[in-house]
């Protein structure tokens, strides 16, 4: 097991207001226009970012433009490392019905209403932002003082 | 390299700013595992030969932190905090729940090492393959919100400045002490997140004795390589499948939050105005309670566990508004509620808040309040003494004293020493028998579950432990008893172990052939005459009699007064009489103490040399 290593990030800033950090495919890919050297294509099947990881060489720049600086650099061989939904049959989403939680599952949109889709880039946030937001949720008021 | 551990300690002399890291041999780590066992192993290693001089709040104490092999492997990851305990004077295994346990072990450490104490407050930053001492001024005398709050800001900007391309760095593992720790109240715990607390054994003080405010750990590497990894994923599911699923009521639904009612209700095993009674029927104290107005999350858990027995319970309105703690859980329910005449859940929910705010064990910290409002009650301590009245149900007065104590001002310096170092001195001070309102077992203040009803806890379960007043380590038959000291060893949480694949899991991480037979024969009873060994030896303050100290508080010899169980008390006789048994099964003379023979064959000659002086 390898927490590090996880696409799906949860941040915890402050107990309580747990942030789930992952890739939300924004419609116009930032990241992918970044890429100094074409190592990010988006999956046509699933619409996720693929990386290539012989061409990938670790500058960074993928991180800095998301809005939500979600990719970072697998600690293994450092490379820019995304969610890519497994390819369409994501592993979080069987483990997560095996237990019974069904806390995930995967949504099926048909593809024009996927690709022009601009709520989900609403979702690429920094942690500590969307911490910010789910604090005052859970603890009111008080949240200013903890985070 | 033995599976399911880094394979590295980190050894840590505050007094000389010297760190270094240490290897333990795979013939020791198959005997004593990790966490309680090992440690025990390290204490008597190094300060056995001393063991009745070393005061446990001086710098030559030991502050160990470990994990064990199943740790971050198994669900419900744990860390095992000991020392030489400033309540008991012997080798307590505290353990508490939280994300520092697995960070450590993917920074490459199993645990840590501290020694000696620091000019100024300082923590300890461990990062992959390395530590640091770092100064701790801008978080001393903090509560823990706000000690996590810094810690993680500071730590993180720190990484990312050292490693700026690699992306957003998640938060750290901590393990820190509050002000109660800081001011070595004997009460104060070792507590990560905001509200788990390794509460058992006064280690937040010893902390605060060495001027260590925390330890942080970041690790990104992966977690330690396991014999089996196909066995460990095949048994993870089944673990998964067995205990952590939606269909169990406790403890994934419920966690224990419901237990402030039906363990009175119930069992009449519940603490109430500091044990005078242990029954209730306040359904306005009931689970549904807590569960509709309070839990603003309901499934909760610590890293690689779905057990869920978290919830966060918040005040929404009125004059508590604002306090949030976790279930609580039903220690906490019990001690910050009926055990202070407490009944609602708001003010209960405000109580075990500020209780993990101020770093005092939920258990040990607020029996010591109970014990001073009895003396109140029963007017042998005065509004002159204490500074205000001291009434049951009574949150504010509570509070102040709560304070008092960590401030250690007035009566709260007599109070910070624990309820029966407490009782001692106001004993002597008023010349009068306090000792007898102290429920507490050799100094360490007695989980939320009673023996009167016959119906929960068993007559000589704390009399008889190591532990003392811990619930988790209670003892019966110094067989099945070495249940709790595998969890404390391994370190996992037992809320979600299913003993029918804890050996099988066990094996598929480490590749060793311990079987449950050989741990409760030899292993698990080893470390237990170490702990005894320890505990019977005691000093400097205290040293305790067998014939005298292993039993139960006299509170819990009196018969209760309320309830289905009204007139049942423990059973003198039978606790004499099981008492002796149980000696006779562990190996230990009709006075207590471990036998000659018993130490030599497990190979624990040091020790039997050592108890020499006490057998007489």
């Amino acid at each position: 097991m390898w927490p590090e290593a996880s696409r799906i990030r949860i941040f915890m800033l402050f107990p309580g207001a747990e942030v789930i950090h992952l890739c939300s495919q924004c419609h116009d890919y930032p990241c992918v226009a970044s890429c100094p050297v074409n190592a990010l294509s988006v999956d046509k099947d699933t619409l996720a970012v693929k990386v290539d990881r012989e061409k990938c060489i670790s500058c960074g720049k993928c991180i800095d433009v998301c809005p939500g600086n979600i990719p970072f650099l697998h600690p293994g061989d450092n490379k820019a490392t995304i969610c890519d939904l497994c390819d369409g049959d994501p592993e979080c989403v069987k483990v997560c019905r095996e237990a019974r939680f069904d806390a995930l599952w995967l949504l099926k949109q048909p593809r024009q209403w996927a690709e022009g889709n601009l709520n989900r880039k609403l979702f690429a946030q920094k942690p500590e932002d969307l911490t910010k937001d789910i604090a005052e949720n859970i603890y009111g008021e008080k949240a200013k003082e903890l985070v | 390299m033995p599976r399911g551990y880094a394979g590295k300690i980190l050894d840590i002399d505050l007094s000389n700013d010297k760190i270094k890291d240490i290897t333990i041999s795979e013939e020791v780590l198959k005997n004593y595992v990790g966490g309680r066992g090992l440690a025990a192993r390290i204490l008597w290693d190094r300060l056995g030969k001393k063991w009745q001089n070393v005061d446990p709040l001086g710098p030559e104490n030991l502050f160990i932190t470990l994990t064990g092999p199943m740790t971050a492997i198994h669900p419900g990851a744990r860390v095992c905090i000991t020392g030489k305990s400033p309540q008991s004077n012997g080798i307590i295994g505290s353990t508490c729940s939280g994300e520092f346990p697995s960070e450590l072990k993917c920074a490459g450490y199993d645990g840590v090492i501290v020694s000696g104490k620091a000019e100024k407050p300082v923590y300890i930053l461990v990062t992959d393959d390395k530590a640091e001492i770092r100064d701790a001024k801008k978080v001393w005398g903090t509560e823990s919100p706000e000690t996590i709050r810094i810690l993680n800001k500071e730590v993180r900007e720190e990484l990312s400045k050292r490693h700026p391309k690699i992306g957003v760095w998640k938060e750290p593992g901590m393990i820190y002490c509050g002000p109660a720790g800081e001011n070595r109240v004997r009460t104060a715990a070792v507590l990560q997140k905001v509200s788990h607390a390794a509460g058992y054994g006064g280690y937040g003080a010893v902390m605060g004795s060495k001027n260590l405010k925390a330890i942080v750990a970041k690790g990104r590497k992966p977690l330690p390589d396991v014999a089996s990894p196909s066995a460990v994923r095949l048994l993870w599911r089944e673990v998964d499948r067995r205990l952590c699923n939606r269909e169990r009521e406790w403890p994934t639904v419920h966690g224990t939050g419901y237990g402030g009612y039906e363990t009175a209700a119930r069992s009449s095993s519940e603490p109430i105005r500091n044990w005078q009674e242990e029954w209730h029927d306040e359904k306005g104290f009931g689970g549904p309670k807590f569960d509709y107005r309070h839990w603003v999350k309901r499934c909760w858990s610590d890293f690689n566990c779905a057990g869920s027995c978290m919830k966060l319970a918040i005040v929404k309105a009125g004059p508590y508004k604002g306090a949030f703690t976790d279930d609580p859980d039903y220690e906490l329910q019990a001690y910050c509620g009926p055990n202070l005449g407490i009944f609602e859940p708001d003010k209960c929910i405000y109580m075990s808040a500020l209780v993990d705010y101020l770093g005092f064990s939920g258990i040990n910290g607020p029996n010591t309040f109970a014990f001073a409002a009895e003396l109140y009650q029963r007017g042998i301590l005065t509004k002159r003494d204490i500074g205000f009245e001291l009434t049951w149900g009574d949150v504010e007065a509570f509070e102040k004293l709560a304070r008092k104590i960590v401030k250690r001002e007035g009566i709260g310096d007599v109070l910070a020493e624990g309820t029966y170092r407490a009782a001692l001195k106001i004993s002597e001070m008023k010349g009068v028998d306090a000792t007898k309102y102290a429920v507490h077992v050799k100094g360490v203040e007695i989980g939320a579950h009673g023996t009167r009803s016959g119906e929960d806890y068993n007559p000589i379960g704390y009399a008889c432990s190591p532990q003392c007043g811990d619930h988790t380590s209670g003892v019966y038959d110094a067989y099945r008893d070495m249940g709790s000291v595998f969890s404390d060893s391994a370190v996992i949480c037992s809320f979600v172990q299913d003993w029918e694949l804890t050996w099988d899991y066990y094996r598929a991480i480490t590749g060793w052939e311990t079987t449950q037979e050989e741990w409760n024969r030899v292993l698990g009873p080893r470390i237990m005459q170490i702990q005894r060994a320890a505990l019977l030896l005691g000093g400097p303050d205290i040293v305790w009699n067998p014939a005298v100290h292993d039993d139960n508080p006299p509170r819990w010899y009196e018969p209760l007064p309320s309830g289905p169980y009204k007139g049942k008390t423990t059973d003198k006789k039978v606790v004499e009489e099981q008492k002796q048994q149980f000696y006779k099964a562990i190996g230990w003379d009709e006075n207590g103490i471990p036998k000659s023979e018993i130490l030599k064959k497990l190979g624990l000659e040091d020790v039997d040399k050592a108890l020499e002086k006490i057998r007489k």
